[in-house]
């Protein structure tokens, strides 16, 4: 069963850059011990596509992703993935996903939100960067007589 | 065939010492950082990438530096770090529909719902020789206010009219080829060729592509949209029991839309080439959708006449590695071999001068 706001909080997580991440961790006191259950550890994930884009699924290539699996000191087990080969990124993924099991609210105010704000400012530069490059068409009217 | 020799221990040992001397180059010159090759050589980064079949762009730029920038060699290390690793299942298939879009072009249609953008192209440069680009920082890009609607795919524009070829029917239980995993086996299916194609090289692909272009199996097509930019990548993860985004990936997708099939039953619909690639790679993707729409004659029930249209060749010769492999082994020992050979002409020499002798 999908629980989305869980969801979200994993999707930013792994979308956020590194950088980012760790300087909002760094600031979030108190940290709980947490104990590794699995990882962290880098493999590989197969990336489909479709074909005609929306058609039978094909494999496109493979993607480098790390994982890693804690409980923290209060029993609470997360889990963490993202793309690339950042074993400690993984692992903090991991611990927020645990500890906001425990306390929601706190980690979606201080963490999830504030990087899915820094990834939508990412986002919007971007598209107006693109936006600045769409072609305005004008059509030459003939000057008929 | 070759045989095991011994020796030249030390000659290989020596040369591999003399390549790392060759790679670093003038000491004096300082030496390339991984952040510089991500940053400055990106297409580079992103053929390593699409080719090697591993979307990581610290171990592309990794593998160029190795290799000294011969990016079939950097492919080579790419694919085989990827060995290396275990591999933790397949992804849910990526939504270009979602796309966050750098660029967006169509020959088809001027007026494009949320129109083109002609994002960081070379299109329209002039080619010339700009030294005023060494060492010097680039301008901000312009920005202007964007769109909030997400662009649909042309393809999709075209289809709810039914002048387009569906995607086709998709069902969920039936097995996806991987290569990788399994040898291949001819026929193979689309999605095979597909896979194959998309880590194909680039310039058998183009060079098939043209020749498409050029009579060999012509197809009449046109770029119906080429997108560039950025997707999720959802992964099903066990212990949830529901999928999340692992990060996001970029890809360049061409939709090649290409002349008219029909049937008693259908009315002529425009038929498909599809291309998708990791990394901004357009000529590799317009190859791609040129080439995979050659590969679809037997369905439409086309003459297969030309190279681009044979499965067989087309899918075997198209990976580099393998390709790479066969080629450059002929250098390795064919001593006995060659000793073979040269019996065998002495003998055949012997035997002409024997001819030669009793006629006269």
């Amino acid at each position: 069963m999908t629980d989305p706001l869980r969801k979200r909080a994993l999707d930013v997580l792994a979308v956020a850059p590194a950088k980012a991440l760790a300087e909002c961790w760094e600031a979030f006191e108190p940290k709980p011990e947490h104990q590794r259950i699995r990882g962290p550890e880098t493999g590989l994930v197969m990336v489909r596509g479709r074909a005609g884009g929306g058609g039978a699924p094909f494999n496109l290539g493979e993607a480098t992703v790390s994982r890693a699996s804690v409980r923290i000191g209060t029993g609470e087990v997360g889990h963490g993935y993202h793309l690339g080969r950042d074993h400690a990124k993984a692992e903090v993924i991991a611990v927020i996903d645990a500890l906001r099991q425990r306390d929601a609210a706190r980690v979606d105010g201080e963490i999830i939100d504030p990087l899915a704000a820094l990834i939508a400012e990412t986002d919007t530069t971007r598209r107006e960067e693109a936006a600045a490059t769409r072609v305005d068409f004008f059509t030459m009217v003939r000057g008929d007589n | 065939m070759y045989v095991a020799v011994k020796g030249g221990e030390a000659a290989i040992a020596n040369a591999h010492r003399l390549l790392a001397d060759r790679r670093r180059g003038d000491r004096s010159v300082p030496a390339l950082r991984l952040d510089q090759i991500v940053e400055q050589l990106g297409l580079a980064v992103d053929r390593a990438m699409g080719e090697g079949s591993l979307y990581d762009r610290e171990l592309a730029a990794l593998a160029i530096l190795q290799a000294r920038g011969d990016l079939i060699e950097a492919i080579f290390l790419v694919r085989a770090y990827r060995t290396t690793l275990p591999r933790f299942g397949y992804s849910e298939p990526i939504d270009t529909g979602t796309m966050r879009i750098e660029r967006r072009v169509s020959a088809t249609f001027k007026d494009l719902p949320s129109g083109q953008m002609l994002g960081p192209t070379f299109d329209y440069t002039h080619r010339l020789l700009d030294p005023s680009i060494v060492g010097e920082d680039a301008e901000a890009p312009v920005l202007r206010e964007a769109d909030a609607v997400q662009a649909l795919r042309v393809t999709d524009l075209l289809g709810r009219q039914g002048l387009m070829e569906p995607d086709g029917e998709t069902d969920p239980h039936r097995p996806v080829g991987d290569l990788t995993r399994e040898p291949l086996d001819f026929p193979l299916d689309r999605d095979l060729r597909l896979q194959a194609l998309a880590r194909g090289d680039e310039g058998f692909l183009l060079a098939l592509g043209y020749s498409t272009q050029r009579g060999y199996g012509r197809t009449h097509p046109f770029v119906g949209e080429i997108r560039i930019g950025e997707v999720d990548v959802e992964f099903d993860i066990t212990e949830l029991g529901f999928a999340v985004s692992l990060g996001r990936i970029r890809v360049t997708e061409c939709q090649m839309v290409n002349q008219f099939k029909g049937s008693a039953k259908v009315p002529p619909q425009f038929t498909r080439g599809y291309g998708l690639v990791f990394g901004q790679a357009e000529r590799k993707a317009m190859s791609m959708s040129l080439v995979d729409r050659a590969l679809r004659a037997k369905e439409f029930g086309e003459d297969v006449v030309a190279p681009a249209q044979d499965e067989e060749f087309v899918i075997s010769h198209s990976d580099n590695v393998q390709a790479t492999g066969f080629v450059e082994h002929l250098k390795l020992p064919h001593y006995v071999d060659f000793q073979a050979e040269l019996d065998l002409i002495r003998r055949m020499r012997a035997e002409h001068d024997g001819i030669q002798e009793a006629a006269e």
